[in-house]
């Protein structure tokens, strides 16, 4: 059975080349990058070399990169350690309704500490509504949070305007930016993005999982989450895992050389999909979108999402029902946008790589065809 | 909106028949420092440079990196609109609408080099203010200390229009006065004293003394760092990496152990003027400040120059740590500094150093090193590595 895999935003296949590049800092170049010794310097100079791959990519200083364990540990510590710096002076937190996880979940749990958080709606266009936005942002606003690309339907969020209107607001407000699913697929510069604070997620761009990073501007301060060593400026203590920041490295080196070929290749997948879509009755899309050409959420009314991606799963065809972190629940963005609730229930998010082909797309159309006359249709 | 940055020379100005090659000096650095960033070109008017490129770029990124550029007094972002009243109107508006809007007062400053526009500066101004207040109704004029001071020029080929200047790195450009040696140790003063004489125009080459395995790679690496650092203002830097570890072997064993440190610096400052002669240096530069440590007081700076021919340079001579550390952190090199590896200077050193060393004693606690050979085999095992700002180590 042929396998095909287009859940690529809940992770990717690690390229065999990236794999090899951790092996063999794993085999050969094992040394603690703290270390004093040869072996140490060794380490520490791949690590840097890592850094530096990312940093050129983001269009800022290696040292303003820090290694983190994933996307959700960025995002923490981007959220909790701001606040935990700055919470004497501001307490005023702020995000969209769709929002990942891992930061809905911080933001809650600030808010049983005592913070006042307020989540804005989200548009049709599958990301928060620059106006309400705005509004939410006052003199007391410590810090905002909104990803680039919705992780669910691919919304591209105008982070540059948000960031310009808020700190023409209020000077001290920080930004904060979740760009697991925009980095390595569209150009990102935190510069151009106004922003003070970028989260980053390698396995997510064909590096294995357990490496992230945030970027945190020169200048911003703020808390670690975890004591007990001077590692990354005592930010992210701990002996940094050099085999992965690596992998991370090389692979975002590999992708941006081919970031405008491969767009071009998501562009000419979603017209192909959007194509497929309109010959299947009841199938919708729920963001018709081009920004983010990558990731085509669509909807089969009648149909349970769990129960597509089971059948579909069954066939060797991979696709998720949301996002992969929610677990089966509910979308909480698609609910944001106010979609009705069979189109919520019967969601499939087909997320594309670079190595996706036609065939694939042509191959889960029939695959879900198949599903559509199998299935019995719920009655929701 | 076509878009370009303009450069004004503060001190490049004044220098007479000199002029353009101080500003060609500027425009190369310009372009080096600009690099991958993507394809410009200068234009030179008056006491202005109009860098303009092609397609799409990261402006910011591109003033920021030409901020560091000697030689250049202010910078800033400008629009270029024709040479007519209503277009300079609706760009000044448009172009500057954000910084307005942040804004609680401004002025307009209007300077028209091209006299055969129809309207003069002082009409410019008033016609442009009373525009820009109807806009923008929250702002007030305030002619003394206006938030945003919106610039108009009116030059020969076409109307430019900034808002707020950036204070450029000033000086003259790296490459107009010669190349200096700069003892390069890896504490805070030495980088800082590069960059100051840099700013004076002096492009650098720079010694480092390794004395494994007293001192580690660590410091080594440290040391290119700290080079890397400074490239954006000093352009490449020739580093030399002189084998030093035979030398302070030699001293710890036949010298007494309170000249340890003087004699130390002096052999580094004999090395470093032959690197020099070789090189093509007219001086050396150092970090040091009087009175700082031991090493550093009068009579012990004149005990190490005494045998030098060449001039050396100590910009931050008459400055207090303090002074030193804030230049150190502008220039960003700062944290890599107090990274704590052993470096050169702290190898055997003496518990009760001589603080007012007299020279003729100097002299008579090294008669027992065997000067010549010493030197000769560090110079044979010194490196030479080129370091820029995209140098990966």
């Amino acid at each position: 059975m042929r396998e095909v895999y287009l859940d690529n935003c809940a992770t990717t296949r690690t390229d065999p080349d990236i794999a090899a590049a951790a092996l063999e800092a794993m085999i050969t170049d094992y040394g603690n990058p703290s270390s004093l010794h040869r072996k140490g310097l060794e380490a520490q100079l791949l690590l840097e070399r890592a850094r530096e791959q990312i940093a050129t990519v983001l269009s800022c200083q290696p040292e303003e990169v820090y290694f983190t364990r994933g996307g959700t540990e960025a995002n923490n510590l981007a959220i909790l350690g701001a606040y935990s710096a700055h919470r004497r002076r501001a307490t005023h937190l702020v995000a969209g309704q769709g929002e990942h996880a891992s930061v809905l979940g911080p933001l809650k749990h600030l808010g049983e500490q005592g913070a006042e958080v307020a989540l804005t709606p989200l548009l049709a266009e599958g990301h928060p509504d620059p106006q309400e936005m705005s509004a939410a942002v006052g003199e007391g606003t410590l810090l905002i949070s909104c990803a680039l690309v919705n992780s669910e339907v691919g919304g591209l969020a105008p982070i540059g305007e948000f960031a310009r209107t808020a700190k023409a607001k209020s000077g001290r407000v920080l930004i904060h930016c979740d760009a697991v699913q925009a980095f390595g697929k569209i150009p990102i510069s935190v510069d151009k993005l106004g922003v003070d604070m970028l989260s980053l997620s390698g396995h997510k761009l064909h590096a294995p999982k357990g490496i992230g990073a945030l970027y945190i501007r020169k200048g911003v301060r703020i808390h670690p989450l975890m004591h007990g060593g001077q590692q990354q400026r005592g930010l992210c203590p701990g002996t940094e895992s050099v085999p992965l920041a690596v992998a991370f490295g090389a692979a975002i080196e590999k992708i941006t050389c081919d970031i405008n070929r491969n767009f071009e290749n998501y562009q000419r997948l979603r017209k192909f999909f959007l194509k497929k879509i309109e010959n299947f009755p009841g199938l919708c899309i729920n963001l018709a979108s081009e920004t983010t050409p990558y990731i085509c959420s669509t909807s089969l009314p009648g149909y349970k999402s769990e129960t597509l991606v089971h059948f579909l799963a069954e066939r060797g065809m991979y696709v998720s029902g949301g996002s992969a972190c929610a677990k089966g629940k509910d979308s909480h963005v698609l609910t944001a946008m106010g979609l009705p609730r069979e189109r919520i229930q019967s969601a499939l998010r087909v997320s594309f790589c670079k190595d996706t082909t036609e065939q694939d797309i042509d191959l889960f159309f029939q695959t879900l065809a198949q599903a559509a006359a199998c299935i019995a249709r719920s009655r929701a | 909106m076509k878009e370009v940055i303009l450069l004004k020379s503060g001190e490049i100005a004044l220098k007479g028949l000199n002029r353009s090659s101080f500003e060609d000096k500027m425009i190369s650095n310009c372009r080096r420092a600009l690099g991958d960033l993507g394809k410009f070109s200068f234009t030179k008017a008056q006491s202005t440079t109009y860098v303009s490129w092609q397609g799409d770029i990261e402006v910011d990124k591109a003033v920021e990196r030409l901020s560091r550029v000697f030689g250049i007094a202010a910078l800033c972002k400008a629009c270029v609109v024709p040479k007519d009243y209503s277009a300079i109107e609706e760009a000044a508006a448009a172009y500057l609408a954000d910084e307005l809007q942040a804004a609680r007062t401004f002025k307009v400053l209007a300077k028209r080099a091209d006299k055969k526009f129809p309207m003069n500066s002082p009409q410019i101004c008033i016609e442009l203010g009373g525009f820009l207040l109807e806009r923008f109704p929250h702002l007030k004029v305030d002619v003394e200390n206006p938030e945003v001071l919106v610039t108009v020029e009116v030059r020969d080929f076409a109307a430019y229009i900034h808002g707020r200047q950036l204070p450029g790195a000033g000086g003259i450009p790296v490459g107009s006065s010669g190349r200096g040696m700069l003892l390069l140790s890896g504490g805070i003063d030495s980088p800082v004293a590069g960059v100051m004489m840099a700013k004076r125009g002096l492009e650098l080459s720079a010694a480092h003394f390794f004395s494994p395995p007293y001192t580690s790679e660590r410091a080594l690496h440290k040391v290119k760092q700290l080079s890397r650092k400074m490239t954006p203002y000093c352009g490449e830097i020739r580093l030399h990496v002189v084998p030093f570890t035979e030398i302070s072997e030699a001293i710890r064993e036949s010298c007494p152990q309170e000249y340890a440190t003087i004699i130390m610096r002096r052999y580094m400052m004999q090395i470093a003027e032959l690197l020099a002669h070789r090189t093509g240096c007219a001086a050396l530069i150092t970090g040091e400040s009087v009175g700082q440590v031991a090493s550093q007081t009068m009579a012990s700076l004149q005990c190490t120059g005494a045998r030098l021919t060449l001039p050396v340079m100590r910009p931050v001579i008459g400055m207090d740590k303090e002074e030193i550390i804030r230049i150190a952190r502008r220039v960003d090199t700062f944290e890599l500094s107090v990274q704590p590896y052993d470096d050169c200077c702290t190898v055997f050193t003496p518990k009760r150093p001589k603080i007012n060393p007299e020279l003729g004693a100097v002299e008579r606690a090294e008669e027992k090193l065997d000067r010549e050979t010493l030197i000769q085999s560090a110079l044979d095992g010194t490196q030479l590595e080129s370091v820029r700002s995209d140098t990966v180590f």
